[in-house]
């Protein structure tokens, strides 16, 4: 670790964080609207891992969806301008904030059926195997996820075919606002589904980026010699509600509260850095400064966004060419 | 009379339904401790506890079959899919295993299960999460479809729907929860299968249901400034349907709209002008107008949004191009 990558895994969470801020922000105010799920607290996770995939690999996500597709180098202005609905989004305003693509950075999509999109990552996966590509998928879902049929499908699948695929499970520990030792018979075991699928598995703390990182390459390493796909399971929390609609009832604010205190993965690394003798305040000031200036440009280039009109609205329902 | 909204009227009916049939439960995803997503279940987990309410998994194929199963051996589950969009992960077993339980046992075996779930656009959720499939259940022989627009009939339809032995799709519009109207305070139930008539008039008949009554009466309301009176028809149950009553309608009227809100191909709309049309053939003056939302999937931009979904200005154009009024 040197002091310019710890400069670059640190403005990558501040990024998402500071993003996923103003989205807050600006759902209050009505110019965003629609479901929101905001990244908060999950940051590590995207950016420990998703700065270890080359060009070639896939991504492809649930509806939480804006750290992933920000770790991967997706315009924050495109995303922002997404969010409002304006004509320079990712989609031009058709998709909204659960639904962004970016398929020249082989982002494949946040989807909004939970678990929806795991068999799909296992195409995609098929599709490159067959054409003997580099890339492999990684795959990102939730705790809730993995009560779906199509995730245990998608396991056997991938294991069966020996498909180059990371099962990324975020366990933040809740489905909205059902606990996982509500919604899971084994809910401490659950990257242990792998067993059964012959898949190898570990569970790592997700809140530290660098474990993150280097599970993400130990892994990433496995898939290129052997070719069968792995599951990670990144313990995690979200920070806010589950979505802006949450009313919240269903958790303790002291347990929020700790979780904030003693687990925020950049305050953890901005500790590591600091001890390590990597950065200092003086380089989090600047850090800091030059995420503000990306905000507050991506907030003014989709309020100057003009709205899209029926046209586009009508447009790419089928492929024409 | 109570004046209260429709999501009140649901959680008075489901409360009356645990307080007095012991096989009646809940069950589905964030309906107790999260207190239900769009909040009809409120308070229900502190009151009837989690044996009554039961906070499933994300799994609606498992938890839909499990409610048809338990429905099959003397229980009356009732059932909560978040939205009508996650349907579709419990389709088989709504369709290839409800619907047809009863008919394949050739009558020893029901199905007795209520699957309440929200249906509709309007909340700028965009293409995934903003569609109406209440018309494709429809045309599943052995479900029963109802479409409440109002608390009166929510709670009625409601309490039918508990007394009655076959499967049940009850669709709510996310939009209508906040809609207030009286509630009778003395028991009554709403017929399924019986539409209603909520405005008379005599110049031109609007069928509609669910989340497309708020736009015939805004139309209606519209028309009144060019002194037409119309009849709108309030389906409130797409199957069974009475007919009678709507065809008495179009004789009196002689013209028909149609607001239908999935899309044009394939519509339940559309269906129910072809029936129209071979029985009151010789009663129309004009074609039968139907309104539906365009063929687009769900933009998640606000005016496209308002675009794709009938609108006011939408239906009146089409009732001055085809109707000529
Ligand atoms: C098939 C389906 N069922 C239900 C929903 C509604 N829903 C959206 S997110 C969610 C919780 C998912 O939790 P998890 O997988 O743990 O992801 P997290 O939101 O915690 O990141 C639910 C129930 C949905 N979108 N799709
Ligand atoms: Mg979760």
């Amino acid at each position: 670790m040197d002091k310019q990558l710890a400069k670059k895994y640190l403005l990558g969470m501040l990024k998402i964080r500071q993003f996923e801020e103003a989205c807050g922000r600006m759902y209050m105010q009505g110019k965003i609207k629609g479901f929101l799920h905001l990244y908060i607290g999950e940051e590590a996770i995207a950016v420990g891992s998703i700065s270890e995939l080359s060009e070639d690999d896939y991504i492809i996500t649930h509806y939480r969806d804006h750290g992933h597709a920000l770790a991967r180098g997706m315009d924050p202005n495109k995303i922002m301008a997404e969010l409002y609905g304006r004509v320079d989004g990712s989609s031009r305003g058709k998709a909204g904030s659960m639904h962004l693509f970016d398929s020249n950075l082989h982002f494949m999509g946040g989807h909004a059926i939970v678990g929806g999109h795991l068999p799909i990552a296992v195409g995609i996966a098929l599709g490159l195997k067959k054409q003997n590509k580099n890339g492999l998928v990684v795959a990102f879902f939730g705790d809730g996820a993995v009560n779906e049929g199509e995730f245990h499908e998608s396991m056997n699948l991938a294991a069966l075919w020996k498909l180059p695929i990371i099962f990324y499970l975020e366990n933040n520990q809740y489905g909205m606002g059902t606990h996982v030792k509500r919604s899971s018979a084994n809910p401490d075991m659950l990257y242990k589904f792998a067993d059964l699928y012959g898949m190898p598995s570990t569970k790592i703390d997700g809140m530290d980026v660098l474990t993150v990182r280097d599970s993400t390459r130990e892994a990433i390493d496995k898939i290129r010699k052997n070719n069968g796909p792995i599951l990670i399971e990144a313990m995690t929390y979200r920070f806010r509600g589950h979505s802006m609609a949450d009313p919240s009832a269903y958790r303790e604010n002291e347990e929020v509260q700790k979780w904030q205190k003693e687990k925020d993965p950049i305050e953890l690394f901005k500790q590591y850095c600091i001890s390590n003798d990597l950065l200092n305040e003086s380089d989090f000031k600047s850090v800091d400064d030059e995420v503000k200036e990306i905000i507050q440009e991506c907030l003014n280039f989709a309020e100057n966004s003009p709205l899209p009109d029926m046209s586009v609205a009508k447009d790419k329902i089928y492929n024409i060419n | 009379m109570t004046e209260m909204n429709l999501r009140d009227a649901l959680s008075k009916g489901l409360r009356e339904a645990l307080d007095t049939n012991e096989n009646v439960f809940l069950m589905g995803e964030d309906i107790g401790i999260y207190g239900g997503p769009y909040a009809v279940t409120k308070g229900l987990f502190e009151d009837y506890g989690s044996e009554k309410i039961i906070d499933t998994p994300i799994s609606e194929s498992g938890f839909v079959g499990a409610g048809i199963g338990s429905s099959m051996v003397g229980m009356k589950p009732i059932i909560e899919i978040m939205t009508i969009n996650f349907s579709l992960l419990a389709i088989d077993q709504i369709v290839n295993h409800a619907a047809k339980m009863h008919y394949m046992s050739d009558g020893q075996l029901s199905v007795p299960i209520i699957i309440r779930t929200v249906t509709g656009a309007g909340g700028r959720l965009a293409a995934t999460h903003s569609q109406s499939f209440e018309g494709w259940y429809a045309s599943v022989p052995g479900l029963i479809v109802v479409a409440p627009s109002n608390p009166s009939d929510a709670l009625g339809l409601l309490r039918a729907s508990i007394n009655d032995n076959n499967p049940i799709i009850f669709a709510e519009h996310s939009m209508l929860y906040g809609v207030t109207g009286d509630v009778p305070d003395q028991y009554y139930e709403t017929p399924i299968g019986l539409p209603k008539i909520i405005e008379e008039g005599n110049d031109l008949t609007i069928i509609a249901w669910s989340g497309m009554i708020p736009v015939a009466q805004e139309v209606s309301s519209k028309l009144k400034d060019k002194k037409l009176q119309t009849e709108i028809v309030d389906l409130r149950t797409l199957n069974p349907i009475d007919f009678e009553l709507i065809f008495n309608s179009v004789k009196k009227t002689n013209k028909v709209v149609i607001l239908d809100e999935y899309w044009e191909t394939g519509s339940f709309g559309a269906y129910i002008c072809s029936v129209i049309q071979e029985n009151c053939f010789d009663y129309l003056d004009a074609p039968i107008a139907v309104v539906n939302s365009l063929n687009i999937p769900m933009p998640y931009s606000a005016d496209l949004e308002d675009e794709v979904i009938p609108n006011t200005k939408r239906v009146l154009m089409k009732i001055d191009e085809l109707l000529g009024l």
